[in-house]
């Protein structure tokens, strides 16, 4: 089972950290470049729409955002499941230091996607089934932020809220195919997995671009978080260290 | 099965003793509703319109009132341990106290809810279906509600957490919920939607009972 022991060898905190403080700055310069050159393509070198003009060009932050909101949550709950199945606190880890990530983007989707929606469909906001959903999924990663703190013991909070992100994993194929099963105001998709896309490169490529470039981006941060999350648990056992090494002097 | 039925009992028996809750229940369900024509005044047209959602939107917030009681009392008292260790399956268990939290907090809204349309001046075609639309959509929103109720078990701020968890997974119950009593009034056919709402019942009959079993042995430990 390579894949299996391959998960075993990277849940080791220290190697991830070790690995991730390698790649952080090519994260950082993968996600400069590549969102760079996106921009570009996408204000200056792309054609504007024929019926939008220039305001198709939110598409390339609101989409990009999308899809990275969706493998974010997705992201959460493999690594949820990872942890509560193979008790790596890893998981735990990620999922914590990914949900801001992921909520965030999840908020830029919904606030461009309200933006565009305004310019070209007149309107802020429609009750269809893909804003639907992406709005629950927003509720999902705020419950998942709220579950995880509420708690005293912080163990405790990392199992209830990966269970939570398990439970919760059941929005993504809505989300997903919510346009193909409803025919509503949210239009289809124009990339898919398979086949050719729908959409010339000259619109495919800054798309890719901005992907490419948010997820070196994301992943860049979710390193410094998860560092920043390994640090404060080691200051958290060195003050109840002190406090009892003190206790037990005096 | 035998241990089943006579939990079942125990728990309903429990229930009835502490009966703030079901008139805790009903007694939020019929106020809110009252609230809202002083709210979008008392314009019959505009207030027959709304009804089918507004009784629904009420029953589920009515439904999450009670969910954080549901396991406290157990959990601090230790019964919950004794739970565990028991030869019930948990699962089985849980079923046990969501049927007895359907009994009543659920039942009393199935029986307060067309008397509410009734003053809302529904439709009266839609009175069969509206309660219908409760009786399967109740016993699934207790179902998820247990989740909600296990997950948030020894939290400090239960009641408003369990709302924000629970309410995503309430949404596509109350959309179809709603969608029934509406094509009813409509005069199409809500044999579709009343299946999906069915649907709903069977997948929380499922797949509740094993995460708030979960749920609740992380909370035990």
């Amino acid at each position: 089972m390579k894949f299996e022991s391959m998960i075993h060898f990277l849940a080791n905190p220290a190697r991830f950290m070790r690995i991730g403080t390698r790649l952080l700055p090519w994260c950082w310069a993968l996600a400069a470049l590549c969102t760079g050159t996106g921009l570009w393509f996408a204000f200056v070198v792309s054609p504007p729409d024929y019926q939008q003009g220039e305001s198709v060009r939110i598409m390339y932050i609101h989409v990009p955002s999308a899809w990275l909101a969706l493998a974010i949550y997705s992201l959460i709950a493999a690594v949820s499941a990872m942890a509560l199945v193979w008790k790596h606190p890893l998981g735990f880890l990620i999922g914590r230091a990914a949900a801001p990530l992921g909520a965030g983007f999840t908020v830029i989707c919904l606030v461009t996607g309200a933006l565009w929606g305004q310019s070209s469909w007149g309107t802020w906001w429609v009750w269809d089934a893909r804003l639907t959903s992406v709005l629950i999924l927003f509720f999902l990663y705020l419950g998942y932020m709220a579950l995880g703190n509420a708690f005293d013991d912080l163990e405790r909070g990392n199992r209830a809220s990966a269970l939570l992100a398990i439970i919760g994993f059941v929005n993504i194929p809505i989300i997903k195919f919510s346009v193909d099963w409803w025919s509503t105001l949210h239009q289809p998709a124009s990339v898919l997995l398979t086949g050719e896309p729908a959409i010339h490169p000259s619109m495919l490529t800054p798309l890719a671009l901005m992907v490419v470039g948010l997820m070196a981006y994301f992943s860049a941060l979710l390193i410094l978080r998860v560092r920043a999350e390994i640090a404060g648990r080691k200051v958290q056992t060195l003050m109840m260290a002190g406090a009892m090494g003190s206790a037990g002097n005096s | 099965m035998r241990a089943f039925f006579a939990l079942l009992g125990f728990e309903i028996r429990l229930s009835f003793r502490r009966g703030a809750d079901a008139m805790i229940v009903v007694g939020f369900f019929v106020l809110t509703v009252v609230l809202f024509p002083f709210g979008v005044g008392n314009d019959t047209v505009l207030l027959a319109r709304i009804a089918p959602g507004l009784v629904w939107v009420t029953a589920l917030l009515a439904a999450m009132l009670a969910l954080d009681r549901l396991f406290l009392t157990d959990f601090e008292d230790g019964s919950l341990d004794q739970l565990l260790l028991s030869e019930i399956p948990l699962e089985l268990a849980v079923l046990a106290k969501a049927a007895a939290h359907w009994i009543t907090t659920g039942l009393p809204l199935i029986l307060a809810a067309p008397v509410l349309a009734l003053i809302l001046n529904m439709n009266g075609a839609g009175f069969f279906h509206l309660a219908l639309s409760l009786a399967l959509g109740t016993p699934t929103l207790t179902l998820i509600g247990t989740i909600g109720a296990a997950l948030t078990l020894d939290t400090r701020r239960g009641g408003v957490l369990i709302s924000l968890l629970v309410l995503p997974l309430y949404i596509p119950v109350l959309i179809f919920g709603a969608a029934v009593v509406t094509a009813a009034i409509d005069g199409i056919d809500a044999s579709t939607r009343i299946m999906a709402l069915g649907g709903f019942l069977l997948a929380a009959l499922a797949l509740a009972p094993l995460a708030t079993a979960t749920a609740l042995r992380q909370a035990a430990r």
